[in-house]
């Protein structure tokens, strides 16, 4: 069982003691882990064994069985609306333009159509989606799906995002392409970022922290901290801190 | 959006069933002018045409009383259809006892109870507006709450995570989802509401091509009964391409697909 620090530090996210089960499947069993500001952190785990599940709880679209959420030490259990979420599938919806899409969150937040979609264009160029406002989600490739999807989630709230995920369904150049693309965004915007994935390499490349998950029921296996300096480029897949996390992650799984 | 071909089917319309039917009536003239059928029993196509322009103006005020009860009727089904789909769908308990009801009820034949909403409703026009509601009212209803039923659930909840509401979801994702659900009932209920209007007639009142079909059946007028079927069957086309006309407008989106 992980134990939740109650430090006087307030980190901007913990997540305390999760425990969930669906009917018989024990997913959750005590999950905690925190995120600071500014910090972009791992979720490294095998398929099925509830990283999504810890998201949705994370995000309060379901309910734990037990286990607090806590945000600059608030509590926030079971409640939406305050972090942004992206789904491991984009989500556009296919009766809205790119730009339509977009400005949900911001229209959801009560801002008109015409002002959040003014709100929203000035992100296009930084997103790489500039030109394509008015088009249709199943006229652009899945990388720029995906880039869209996270502008839509950026445009929520900036300072927390969960991201399941997002590069999880393109091809291995796509998929370099975009984490380089996100390290770069990222120096640009202030977002505190907690990210699944099933790559090793990709966690290693975008993050502070790593968390690595059991199978199911799932339990923080261990805690890596990436001490590789930022900016990053792609020399770090080669460097010794990189190759030493990986061996310690292989060893692990 | 499973269509196999989107293009401007307004326009563009498929030939080969057009020929097939150019033979049939071709054979059905030859047949009848050859006296292998009596003309007395099916009266010739160029007959059945003579009668329609011939007669035309006699059928008019008939026309405008059929498709007005239709159209009345057919929006009054679109309505109660949206109200109770939404509302069967947002209340689990109002589905669980309202759908088999409403699956049930089909299988009562309208023609039996028609008689009955005469004598309740009178001869006006109530009655048979009554009957296209019936009529109309259950494929959009079930089209409904199948679109309805089947938006995505990571969808819905990516809005509640964003803090939407009930009313929000709906207006956001549930009513554009459902939008390509909702048009193929209104296709099928579309078609039908001529269809109901006439059954309508038949149970009683003087007006309408229901009404008119029976009189100049009695007087064995069958090249006039013949030209009311096909001012019948172009009415339900003409629907049909209407309600196609809104769609492809209401629905953008598609119209790039593929
Ligand atoms: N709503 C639900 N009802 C019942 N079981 C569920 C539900 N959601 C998830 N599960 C089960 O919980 C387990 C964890 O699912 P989850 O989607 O969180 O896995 P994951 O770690 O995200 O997997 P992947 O890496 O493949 O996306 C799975 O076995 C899944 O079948
Ligand atoms: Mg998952």
């Amino acid at each position: 069982m992980n134990s939740c620090h109650k430090t006087n530090k307030m980190k901007k996210l913990e997540v305390c003691n999760i425990k969930k089960s669906f009917d018989t499947l024990y997913t959750l069993d005590h999950v905690s882990l925190s995120l600071e500001e500014n910090q972009f952190v791992s979720i490294l785990g095998p398929s099925g064994s509830g990283k999504s599940t810890l998201f949705n709880i994370i995000a309060g679209v379901q309910q734990a069985d037990a286990g607090t959420i806590l945000i600059k030490g608030e509590d926030y259990t079971g409640k939406t609306g305050r972090i942004s979420y992206m789904y491991q599938k984009d989500l556009l919806m296919p009766w809205r333009t790119i730009l339509e899409n977009v400005s949900i969150p911001l229209i959801l937040k009560g801002t008109g159509k015409r002002a959040a979609e003014k709100e929203a264009t000035p992100y296009f160029e930084l997103f790489g989606l500039k030109g394509f406002e008015d088009r249709y989600p199943h006229q652009l490739s899945g990388g720029m799906r995906q880039r869209a999807a996270l502008l839509r989630t950026y445009l929520f709230a900036q300072d927390i995002m969960l991201l399941d995920e997002p590069f999880g369904g393109l091809d291995a150049i796509t998929k370099r392409k975009m984490q380089r693309w996100l390290l770069e965004v990222l120096d640009n915007l202030k977002a505190s970022i907690l990210f699944i994935t099933h790559d090793i390499d990709e966690a290693i490349f975008l993050s502070d922290k790593i968390y690595v998950l059991s199978d199911r029921p799932a339990k923080v296996k261990e805690v890596f901290d990436v001490p590789i300096e930022r900016p990053r480029d792609d020399k770090v897949f080669t460097c010794e801190a990189f190759i030493k996390i990986k061996e310690a992650i292989l060893n692990l799984l | 959006m499973r269509r196999p071909r989107s293009t401007n089917k307004f326009i563009e319309i498929d030939m080969l069933p057009i020929f097939f039917v150019a033979i049939l009536i071709i054979l059905w003239e030859i047949v009848v002018k050859l006296h292998i059928i009596d003309a007395f029993i099916l009266p010739a196509p160029s007959s059945v045409v003579s009668a329609l322009i011939n007669t035309f103006d006699l059928m008019w005020p008939h026309i405008t009383v059929t498709v007005f009860q239709a159209i009345v009727g057919f929006i009054v089904a679109i309505i109660l259809s949206i109200i109770i789909a939404v509302t069967m769908d947002s209340i689990a308990i109002v589905k669980r006892t309202l759908y088999p009801i409403i699956i049930t009820s089909q299988a009562v034949p309208i023609v039996t109870i028609a008689p009955l909403f005469a004598i309740w409703f009178g001869f006006g026009y109530l009655p048979k507006i009554i009957i296209v509601v019936l009529v109309c009212f259950f494929p959009i209803t079930i089209s409904l709450l199948e679109g309805l039923a089947s938006v995505d659930k990571e969808l819905l909840n990516l809005l509640k995570s964003m803090g939407a509401g009930r009313w929000d979801i709906y207006k956001l994702v549930k009513f554009p989802a459902t939008l390509p659900n909702f048009f193929s009932g209104l296709k099928i209920s579309g078609t039908y509401s001529i269809m109901g209007s006439v059954i309508g007639e038949w149970v009683g009142g003087n007006m309408g091509l229901g009404r008119y079909m029976l009189r100049v059946r009695q007087s064995y007028a069958n090249d006039r009964v013949f030209a009311t079927i096909v001012v019948i069957v172009l009415l339900s086309i003409g629907v049909l391409k209407i309600i196609q006309f809104i769609e492809k407008k209401a629905m953008p989106w598609q119209e790039e697909k593929i």
